[in-house]
This record gives C-alpha cells, sequence and structure tokens, in this order.
C-alpha cells in the first residue's frame, strides 16, 4: 500500500491512518477533496462539504476541461477521484481510463476488457455502466458480462477476476459494487429474461467468492434466520419466499439487484433494493412473489438478513425496488434515530428506522401518484404495510389481455436508479424524477432461457393534467413526508444529484444541461449545455486546492429508448395536436466528461 | 386492384416494371383466414373501410411492446441505439427481415457496437414474427399511426388454431 500511494501525498497522509481494510476506504471517502465512491459515501448522500463553489459565486462557473470517452452509448456513474487520479468508466466495452490530474489529465493507464458482444441484447435497456469503485489500491469494475475485475490502481493490470453470471441465461451487470471491509458486494441484473436474483460477495484480496444471498427461494438461498430476520419487526418463518410462489415460478422470479447499496458501520448492515419479479404479466405468477420490491438490511460478514420490507407484493406495474437507501441521522419527534430513506420506482417514498426495518413514512412524492391510495401505517392491522391497490390501476385485477389506462407511474418509476441527494444542513433530499403515465396490458408469455421474458405491452406519457413535461426536478423532506419545492422539467431528470456545503445542489437533463440550484429554494442559479443529453451523476473534488465539478454526459439507456422517440400522446385519439417534443430534436450521442471550475 | 393493375400496364411501358414491383411489398392483394398477402404473397397489413386493422397489425402492436420495445423504442421509431424497425420494414425484403430476427446480426466497429440477438428459438417472437412485421409496415408507411389501434378486425379461428399449436 505504502509503496503504491508514494507519489500522492495526499493518499499517503490517509493510509498511514489505516487501522483495516473498512476504515481505508472509509478515510478516503471522509476526505473531500476525493470522490472515493460512487454514490459520495457509504450513507449515499452525494453531499460534499467542500463550499468553496457556492450559491454566491456558482453563476461564474467555466468550463475547466473535457474528456471524450470514445463510446457512444448511455454514460451513467461518474468518476472517481483519488489523490491525484481520476478513473473514468465507460458503457460496454467497459473501457476504465486512470487520467493523472496532476498532469493535465493525461492518460496514465487505459484497461479495456475482451468482452463477447453478445452480451449486449441481452442487457434490457441500453449498455450503461453506473462506474468503477475503489478500495485498498485496487479498482473494481463489474463488466456487462458479469466479470469482476480487480485492477491496480497504479498501473491498470489485473489482479484478480471472478465471473459473477451468466449472460447465456440473461445475467448481465450494469451497477457498481461496494467495497465493505474485507470484500466486496455485488448484484446482477437480468429481471426481463428470468434470472433468479442474488448478491454475492468476493473477497477483495483475492476474488474469492465469500457468500450468496438469493432475493427470492429457499431459506438456505435467502441466508435468513426465519426466527430471527424479520419483516416488519415480525420474523419470517420458514419458506418464507417459495410459499409466496405458485409452483417453481421463483426459479425464473427475477428480483434482480442491480442497484446502488449503501453500509452503516455502526449497525454493520448493508442497505438494497430487489427488483421486480418475472414476467410482467402477474396472472402468471399468483401470491406476495417475496422477496422481490424489498429493501434489504444484511449483514456484510455472512450475507444474514437483519430485516425485509416488502414494498410492493406481487408487482404489477414493474416497480423495481432498486434505488437507493439514503442513511441520515435525523430527529423524529425530539428523539435523535438512525433513518434509511427511499425513493421507489412505485412513487412513494419511505422512511424507516434503519436499525429495526420499522416503518414510519410512505408517502407518494409525485403529486401524480394515483396507483395506491397509501400504505396502511397501522401495526395492529392485517395489512400493515402493504399498499392499498386502486383496482381501476391493478393489472392482476383488470386481467389478462386487458389494457389498464392512466396508471401513473409508468413503468420506469416516479423514480429510476438516478440517486438523490441528501443535505445534512437543510435536511432536505434533492430528487431527480419522473413525471410519467403508462398504459399497461399483461399476456402469457412462455420462458426460453437467455431470452426476455416481458409479458407486457406498455405505453408511456407525460402525466395527464400537469405541466406537459415528463420530470420534475423536488426537494423532499422525508419526516413531514412532504415536497418543499418541485422545479418542472421538459424530459425526465435522469442525473444523480449532488449537494454541497456551497448551499447548492447540481443535477443534468436530458437536454445535456448541468444545472445549479438554491438548495433552500430551487432557484436556478447556472445552467451550461453540454454536448450530450445528461444521465450520469454530478460528482466534485479539488486539485491543487481549487475544487471542481464533474458529469459525464452521453444520452441513452431507458431515457434513451423511450424518450428518443418522444412518447406517445395520450391525447392523440382525442384529436389533440401532439405537442410532445422527442429527446432526438435537442441531442445526440456522444459520451464526453465536462468538469467545471470557477475563473481563477 | 383494377387501379393496380392499369399502374402496372402502364409502368411496364416506362419500363419501371421492377421498381413498381418493390412498391407492391405494401399492398394488400389478398387474404386468407384473416391474413393479408401482397401479390408475391408477403404478409401484409389491412386497413378496413371503418378503419379496423387486420387482427395480425394489431396483435403485432401487442407483441412488438413486449419483445422489441427495450431497444427499437415505441411503435418502432428507434432508440439512442437500436435502429427504427418501422423503416426497415419497408426497407428490408420480407426474407431478410426474418433471417435477421432468426438469426441476429452484429455491427461491432470503433464507432459501433450494435448486436440483434437471434430470437430463433424464442417462441414469443417467433409465434408472431409476421404479425410484429405488418405491424411494423403498416408504421413504416403511416397506415397505422402511434399509438394502440383503437379499431381492429376479429381473431379468426385459424389464425387462433396456428398460435396453440406454434406457442406448444
Amino acid at each position: 500500500m505504502k509503496k503504491l500511494f508514494a507519489l500522492t501525498s495526499t493518499i499517503a497522509l490517509c493510509t498511514a491512518t489505516m487501522a483495516s481494510a473498512n476504515d481505508g476506504l472509509a478515510a478516503d471517502i471522509a476526505n473531500p477533496d476525493q470522490w472515493a465512491i460512487q454514490t459520495g459515501d457509504y450513507k449515499n448522500q452525494r453531499y460534499s462539504t467542500l463550499d468553496q463553489i457556492n450559491k454566491d459565486n456558482v453563476g461564474d462557473l467555466q468550463v475547466a476541461w473535457t474528456f471524450s470517452t470514445g463510446v457512444l452509448r448511455g454514460h451513467e456513474g461518474s468518476p472517481l477521484v483519488i489523490g491525484d487520479m481520476m478513473y473514468v468508466h465507460t458503457p460496454f466495452p467497459n473501457i476504465v481510463y486512470a487520467l493523472d490530474l496532476a498532469n493535465e489529465g493525461k492518460i496514465k493507464w487505459k484497461y479495456e476488457p475482451k468482452q463477447d458482444p453478445d452480451v449486449i441484447p441481452v442487457m434490457c435497456c441500453d449498455t450503461v455502466n453506473r462506474g468503477v469503485a475503489y478500495a485498498e489500491g485496487k479498482i473494481f469494475l463489474h463488466q456487462a458480462d458479469t466479470t469482476v475485475v480487480a485492477l491496480n490502481a497504479e498501473s491498470g493490470e489485473v489482479e484478480w477476476s471472478a465471473v459473477n453470471g451468466d449472460p447465456a441465461k440473461g445475467e448481465t451487470n450494469t451497477a457498481t459494487v461496494l467495497p465493505v471491509k474485507d470484500k466486496i458486494i455485488v448484484g446482477i441484473s437480468g429481471g426481463e429474461f428470468g434470472v433468479q436474483g442474488h448478491v454475492t460477495a468476493y473477497n477483495i484480496e483475492t476474488g474469492e467468492r465469500e457468500w450468496r444471498a438469493y432475493s427470492v427461494g429457499t431459506d438456505d438461498q435467502l441466508l435468513v434466520d426465519p426466527e430471527k430476520t424479520t419483516h416488519l419487526g415480525k420474523p419470517i418463518g420458514k419458506d418464507s419466499s417459495i410459499k409466496t410462489w405458485e409452483g417453481d415460478q421463483w426459479k425464473i422470479g427475477g428480483a434482480t439487484t442491480w442497484g446502488w447499496y449503501s453500509y452503516d458501520a455502526e449497525l454493520d448492515l448493508i442497505y438494497y433494493g430487489s427488483a421486480n419479479p418475472s414476467t410482467w404479466n402477474p396472472a402468471q405468477r399468483p401470491g406476495d412473489n417475496r422477496w422481490s420490491m424489498t429493501i434489504m438490511a444484511r449483514d456484510p460478514d455472512d450475507g444474514m438478513a437483519k430485516w425485509f420490507y416488502q414494498m410492493t407484493p406481487h408487482d404489477e406495474w414493474d416497480f423495481d425496488g432498486i434505488n437507493e437507501m439514503i442513511l441520515t441521522e435525523q430527529d423524529v419527534d425530539g428523539e435523535s434515530r438512525k433513518l434509511l430513506t427511499h425513493f421507489d420506482r412505485n412513487g412513494l417514498a419511505y422512511t424507516l428506522d434503519r436499525a429495526t426495518g420499522e416503518l414510519l413514512v410512505a408517502e407518494p412524492f409525485d403529486p401524480a401518484v394515483n396507483w395506491t391510495t397509501g400504505v396502511d401505517m397501522d401495526p395492529e392491522s392485517d395489512t400493515y404495510g402493504r399498499p392499498a391497490v386502486v383496482a381501476q390501476y391493478s393489472t392482476e385485477q383488470n386481467g389478462e389481455d386487458v389494457n389498464s389506462t392512466g396508471i401513473c407511474p409508468a413503468a420506469l418509476g416516479s423514480k429510476d436508479q438516478q440517486p438523490a441527494a441528501y443535505s445534512p444542513e437543510t435536511q432536505l433530499f434533492y430528487v431527480p424524477t419522473n413525471h410519467v403515465c403508462m398504459d399497461y396490458e399483461p399476456f402469457r408469455v412462455s420462458y426460453t432461457a437467455g431470452q426476455p421474458y416481458v409479458g407486457a405491452t406498455l405505453s408511456m406519457y407525460p402525466a395527464p393534467d400537469s405541466h406537459g413535461g415528463m420530470g420534475n426536478f423536488i426537494a423532499w423532506d422525508n419526516i413531514a413526508g412532504e415536497i418543499k419545492w418541485s422545479l418542472p422539467e421538459q424530459f425526465s431528470v435522469w442525473s444523480g444529484a449532488l449537494a454541497t456545503a456551497g448551499d447548492i445542489v447540481f443535477y443534468g437533463t436530458l437536454e445535456g444541461y448541468l444545472k445549479a440550484v438554491d438548495a433552500q429554494t430551487g432557484e436556478e442559479l447556472y445552467k451550461f449545455r453540454t454536448p450530450s443529453g445528461i444521465i450520469g451523476n454530478v460528482m466534485t473534488y479539488t486539485n491543487g486546492g481549487k475544487q471542481y465539478i464533474g458529469i459525464l454526459s452521453g444520452v441513452g439507456g431507458w431515457a434513451g429508448i423511450g424518450l428518443a422517440a418522444g412518447l406517445t400522446n395520450p391525447n392523440d385519439g382525442l384529436g389533440a395536436v401532439g405537442g410532445y417534443a422527442a429527446l432526438s430534436d435537442y441531442t445526440a450521442l456522444g459520451g464526453q466528461l465536462t468538469v467545471f471550475a470557477l475563473p481563477d | 386492384m383494377k387501379f393496380l393493375g392499369s399502374l402496372l400496364t402502364a409502368s411496364l411501358f416506362a419500363g419501371l416494371a421492377t421498381f413498381v414491383s418493390a412498391q407492391d411489398n405494401i399492398t394488400a392483394a389478398y387474404s386468407e383466414d384473416g391474413r393479408y398477402f401482397t401479390e408475391d404473397d408477403i404478409p401484409t397489413y389491412n386497413i378496413g373501410e371503418d378503419g379496423a386493422v387486420d387482427w395480425l397489425t394489431y396483435s403485432g402492436f401487442r407483441r412488438y411492446h413486449s419483445e422489441c420495445h427495450v431497444c427499437h423504442g415505441p411503435e418502432g421509431e428507434g432508440s439512442s441505439y437500436a435502429p427504427a424497425l418501422k423503416t426497415s420494414a419497408i426497407d428490408m425484403d420480407y426474407y431478410d427481415f426474418y433471417d435477421v430476427v432468426v438469426n441476429g446480426r452484429k455491427k461491432i466497429s470503433a464507432s459501433e457496437n450494435s448486436v440483434m440477438p437471434a430470437f430463433g428459438d424464442n417462441p414469443n417472437v417467433m409465434c408472431y414474427l409476421n404479425d410484429i412485421y405488418v405491424y411494423l409496415k403498416g408504421r413504416g408507411t403511416d397506415a397505422v399511426p402511434r399509438g394502440r389501434p383503437p379499431k381492429k378486425e376479429g381473431k379468426s379461428d385459424v389464425i387462433r388454431e396456428d398460435e396453440e399449436a406454434c406457442l406448444g
């Protein structure tokens, strides 16, 4: 370690105080001059204490330098900065560039894996990748084909690699990994191909597989203790998953794990959500389909589950539960609590006690949400914790081959993976959202390994009777369960937000704007049009004592599918003139990093 | 048909026979058990006088949005990384279109990473390939507008039986 970082003084200081693997990354994260983890910190707050760029001067922001990634597909995630090195990743073919910030961003090394292009079409919704992770002098890349590689951060040499899944069965990857203690935690994609979702831990030094916890399956597959693992405070009991499925459907039951992961070192628990059950036709999988659509708390050492909370039992709309879990310490009724806040695809924002899994708040964070009248908050009730489903919008109750119309939100959710930020100063969450509704018609499909397993026809459109746009950027109070302010956007906001001690919040838009707004009021303070639509996440760091803001452009992902052509106009049948602009009128493909700074 | 006949004759005189034959790839010349074909026996869509689309076009709308939509975008319009199939269904020969769906296709280069998977063993695609094809042709000529076709012909017994036999 010492030798590896001899060149970078900042890191040398950090490593000097290192006690264990866990502490090493924690110290790197705690140093605001770096951006050491995709999520900003273990708590997924995406908050920086840097305040050189602040609400009084952000209007003067300028482009400092740019870097083309050489890849055209959708660019999610963000670069990392460790000491004087910046690590930039790309979508498939998953190139990693190490840029030397002390040497005008010169490419110190480049890693390009050899991957079978057959993995491309098995990836639902573009070949995005949400970035590399760093720990112990290694850069961790989880490739599209599910190969996990550990690269020497100094040289780019492969230190180890492991294969996490089988693309021939539809198992692929889009997510980053989470280094915790002596392990890295790794998820999987492929819910639209009928895979059996799982989370796996690999040894950080050797790449050896340590444990795997399935989201659906038998108790030994789930890594649960039927007596001790709880759901809303009660033991989950024996066979908690398989008895909520008909027959063997759980074996192709989805519940993948392609989102973000957070970690509480004090409680020693990792948090993440599981995705939709497959197929999208609910009639083919009677039951609650546990533990799809579930917030999970697990021990990183052995994977054992402490608690679950299933948000959307028996999904009927493709409301994956994979969005990030943001960990905060806040006062609730005068008492300091360890909270977990989660903005779900289903349009509800949940606040839970993250030690116990107790549900505290569940309220819609988009006024358009209509599929539920709300969650039962009475612990004595038989339906405690369950959302009350509105019959009109129930694709299960309406049945196969029936087109259920006007469901809000659409399958891509009131929010997808694009992560929100939290400012401990304002105690507000800054949330990029989709303001899109849908028609959904489920029908019977048969399963073929490695082939799409969807079973529904969808059409999506901007939320009716609203501002006509497809997105909002909102500030959310997670204790009151209220929107504080909401900025309408023409397109879904598909970029991860960043909050800073400069009282500002940054986010990107699908037209390609990087925007800075006042953290208190939402007032727009700065915007700049980057070369392509933004689906990446805003990050910040310093170099040579100067604060920089970085963002990847490169339109694509889910947004590139639906929006490139423009969504269906819901009023077409009524003879209204279609006024919904296509994203292709605003932006074209292109992967680029744009870095901003104040003028000297 | 009468109109088509006279057009063909006129064109022959002008020496444009092949051109017209290509145009003919769209127009329905006859129907069989609720399915429509061109003069060259290529499946095609049909829009009735009341604006109702044939069953296969309606079915193709549904199947397209289940199997193809996640890459090729809504209603055959294309996405940021996959071509607009409403255009492909017009520009490509039926048998070439069929071949690409069954066997897949790769375009890998420095600037492009485009891979169409092979759907040959996927009954959700193969049992409905003609449905998807005629729907996309209708989209390509704009005979079928965006959105769900509001009116459709009924599903014939033969189509129903063939579907059941195909899905197995």
